[in-house]
């Protein structure tokens, strides 16, 4: 028998070759598949949302009339407010269609019809300045005013002259008019800055709809979370990683968080409004509750990667720092959490990440509400953060459920944002752990 | 290295000591007279409790959840086993160098100066940077890392790393220095610095090395006591045990045939 060539492959190694060789195919089909379902997903999100970071406006300037504005003559808010904002909607109505004039566009659009070019939110916003300063009164004055959801549409290829033939909010003579106020300079879309500050707004104004309390809502109890789950969380795993027995007891227990963790979030929402809102009377609808049940939910979350993270810390280093005569305290203080920290933030910022993205439990305590005074941190009447709010996710679902499909635009826009705060967070978690590690 | 005083103080008187892990019996009634000034090593076959011993006493052993010791152990005439004994203050007093090293993975200077200053050693920087001077030396380091203290301890080759953990362990002026298999994870050169390290801390200490090495405990120590099945079998002269062992378990461990 002769020896083997080692220059032929022979049968098994052939086999063996061809089997590792399919074995790699499958792994990238796999991520390819995976990185285009994400490419497509951001693709979608970005195509339909980045509309609402921007926003169509109508400049014109408006003299503002005393006899209607002001009847009494005295400049007095308190007496001007009884002009309601119908009253302004006129008012500007009127300016508008001077404007028109003045810039030589002829149209058949009737007076009505022209003023409700212009956003219904308009008129408080002109009546607002105009009771905050009312020297304005007889004044021109330059405004630069949102226009109707449906003219913003049109300019971002939302409603077309088909569908405004179709639909009772606006007509096609409405956009042709439009067209030609771009042309003129009148109307104008820019970038908005304004959605991630300005409240919500009702189904008849999209146009005026942002995420400011919403925002604020998210922030606040994404504080109470942080407050709460990650002292709570890391003295948890630190008494059951290095001080508690192992005993019966400390295996129920630990059996009890790894299921906690997998319970579905609507359970806490339950148990939040039995317990928060029922039982202890917090305020409904408040950043204080919300944070408590996602604090609740979050914390399983974090309890398992701090201490796994404690695990990963060799016990030659709690020998070390005990054969020093370091207490356990110390040593746990002064090299094991350390040592940990990375990981322990990592698994923080991903227990936040969750609860910022937690709607279930969120629509149970009623953070649902439409709410469009933005909530105090602290107030008198409410306490700390017991304001009435929403959520960044719940704000999404909402707008969701509208009929104007404006709002689905603004709900694609406020998914980006939700997305840039998660991505945001993630980032932090990955520089965090990095600074860390580096130490040595 | 021979014995070259008359008798010496006992240090560390253990009597009767047995130790379980849960059902597991250990130790088995050992009793041992432990001189000052004095490297004792601890020999025998692995697993014949040799380490569980050297853990009783700087009562390492109650940081293990199962582990339960009975008998007496004295140092100074003292019984640390009594209720009043905080094993922190104990551990001081009983410093440990481990199987592997395991420096803090903090600077050089912190390492060694992490003793002093949780047991409030130095009243200001300046002592702090005299007694991290001064355990280097002891160490037999210095030389080598006088100019990159700050440095990460864990950067340092297996011996250095090894040296390093003696310093810290003398740091904190303890009167009783364990050893467990300290050279066991060192190549043969730094092997031999430690050795020689040893035989220096003899001066200062009393200094308890278990190894599995019989030419090392011949080398380094100036008592052995040979372990084995969890019973102490042997306890004597260095000497006496290598060339005139009494029971023919220790006459046949050290010819090499068992373990
Ligand atoms: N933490 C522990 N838990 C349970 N059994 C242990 C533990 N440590 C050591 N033992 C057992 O005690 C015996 C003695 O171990 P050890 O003292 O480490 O031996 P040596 O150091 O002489 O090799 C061995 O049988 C070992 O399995
Ligand atoms: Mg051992």
């Amino acid at each position: 028998m002769t020896s083997k060539s080692l220059l032929t492959e022979d049968k098994r190694t052939k086999a063996r070759n061809a089997a590792e060789r399919r074995f790699k195919s499958y792994g990238v089909a796999a991520i390819a598949v995976a990185m285009m379902a994400l490419a497509i997903l951001l693709t979608s999100v970005i195509v339909k949302g980045i509309g609402a970071f921007s926003q169509t406006y109508v400049t014109i300037d408006i003299t503002l009339p005393a006899d209607r504005l002001d009847k009494d003559g005295n400049r007095d808010p308190a007496e001007m407010a009884g002009v309601t904002t119908i009253g302004y909607a006129s008012v500007l109505r009127d300016g508008l269609i001077d404007t028109l004039a003045a810039a030589g566009i002829e149209t058949e659009v009737s007076d009505r019809d022209i003023g409700d070019m212009i956003s219904k939110e308009a008129s408080a916003t002109v009546r607002n300045r105009v009771l905050a300063n009312p020297d304005l009164i007889g004044e021109t004055v330059n405004f630069n005013l949102l226009a109707d959801g449906r003219i913003d549409g049109f300019f971002k290829g939302r409603v077309t002259m088909e569908t405004a033939s179709r639909d009772q909010n606006v007509s096609p003579e409405q956009l042709v008019l439009a067209e030609q106020m771009a042309e003129a300079g009148i109307i104008e879309t820019r970038i908005n800055w304004a959605f991630l500050s300005l409240p919500d707004a009702s189904d008849q104004r999209p146009e005026a709809a942002g995420l400011g309390v919403a925002i604020l809502g998210s922030l606040y109890m994404m504080i109470v979370v942080l407050v709460l789950a990650l002292p709570i969380a890391v003295a948890a795993s630190i008494y059951l990683e290095e001080f508690a027995p192992k005993n019966r007891w400390t295996d129920i227990i630990e059996v009890n968080i790894a299921n906690l963790a997998a319970v579905p979030s609507i359970v806490y929402g339950i148990l939040g409004l039995a317990i928060f809102i029922n039982f202890m009377e917090f305020n409904q609808s408040s950043p204080l509750v919300g944070g408590l049940v996602l604090t609740l939910m979050t914390l399983p979350t974090i309890i398992i990667s701090t201490r796994a993270a404690l695990k990963s810390v060799p016990p030659s280093i709690r020998d070390a720092a005990l054969g020093v005569g370091a207490s356990k305290m110390q040593s746990v203080f002064h090299h094991v959490l350390p040592l940990a920290a990375p990981g322990i933030l990592t698994g923080t910022i991903i227990g936040l990440a969750q609860a910022l993205g937690e709607t279930a439990p969120l629509l149970l305590i009623g953070m649902v509400a439409f709410v469009r005074d933005y909530p105090q941190a602290f107030s008198d009447s409410a306490g700390l953060f017991g304001d009435p709010s929403t959520a960044l996710p719940v704000q999404i679902y909402n707008w969701t459920q509208r009929s104007d499909p404006a709002f689905v635009e603004r709900a694609q826009g406020a998914i980006i944002v939700l997305l840039v705060f998660l991505l945001i967070m993630n980032a932090a978690a990955i520089i965090l752990r990095r600074k860390f590690e580096r130490r040595w | 290295m021979k014995d070259t005083s008359m008798t010496k103080n006992i240090k560390i008187s253990a009597n009767n000591i047995d130790v379980y892990y849960g059902e597991k019996h250990a130790i088995k009634d050992v009793s041992v007279q432990i001189e000052d000034k004095t490297v004792t090593a601890f020999i025998g076959p692995s697993g014949c409790g040799k380490s569980t011993f050297l853990r009783c006493i700087n009562r390492m052993n109650d940081t293990i959840d199962i582990a339960r010791v009975t008998g007496h152990i004295a140092i100074d005439g003292e019984d640390i086993y009594d209720p009043r004994v905080d094993p922190v203050q104990l551990r001081a007093k009983v410093g440990m160098v481990f199987q592997k090293p395991n420096p803090f993975p903090k600077s050089i200077y912190d390492n060694v100066a992490y003793g002093p200053k949780i047991h409030g050693l130095s009243r200001n920087k300046a002592e702090l940077d005299e007694i991290v001077e001064k355990s280097l030396r002891r160490g037999a380091l210095w030389e080598e890392v006088k100019d990159r203290l700050h440095e990460p301890g864990t950067g340092l080759s297996g011996g250095q790393q090894q040296r390093l953990c003696i310093a810290r362990a003398v740091a904190t002026e303890p009167e009783v220095l364990l050893m467990d298999e300290p050279c066991s994870a060192l190549d043969p050169i730094a092997t031999a610095q430690v050795e020689e390290l040893i035989d220096e801390l003899r001066q200062s200490f009393s200094v308890v090395i278990v190894t599995h090495s019989m030419q090392q405990a011949a080398r380094v120590s100036q008592k052995t006591a040979f372990f084995h099945l969890g019973n102490m079998v042997e306890y004597d002269e260095t000497d006496k045990i290598f060339t005139n062992p009494e029971d023919p378990r220790t006459e046949s461990y050290i010819s090499g045939r068992i373990g």
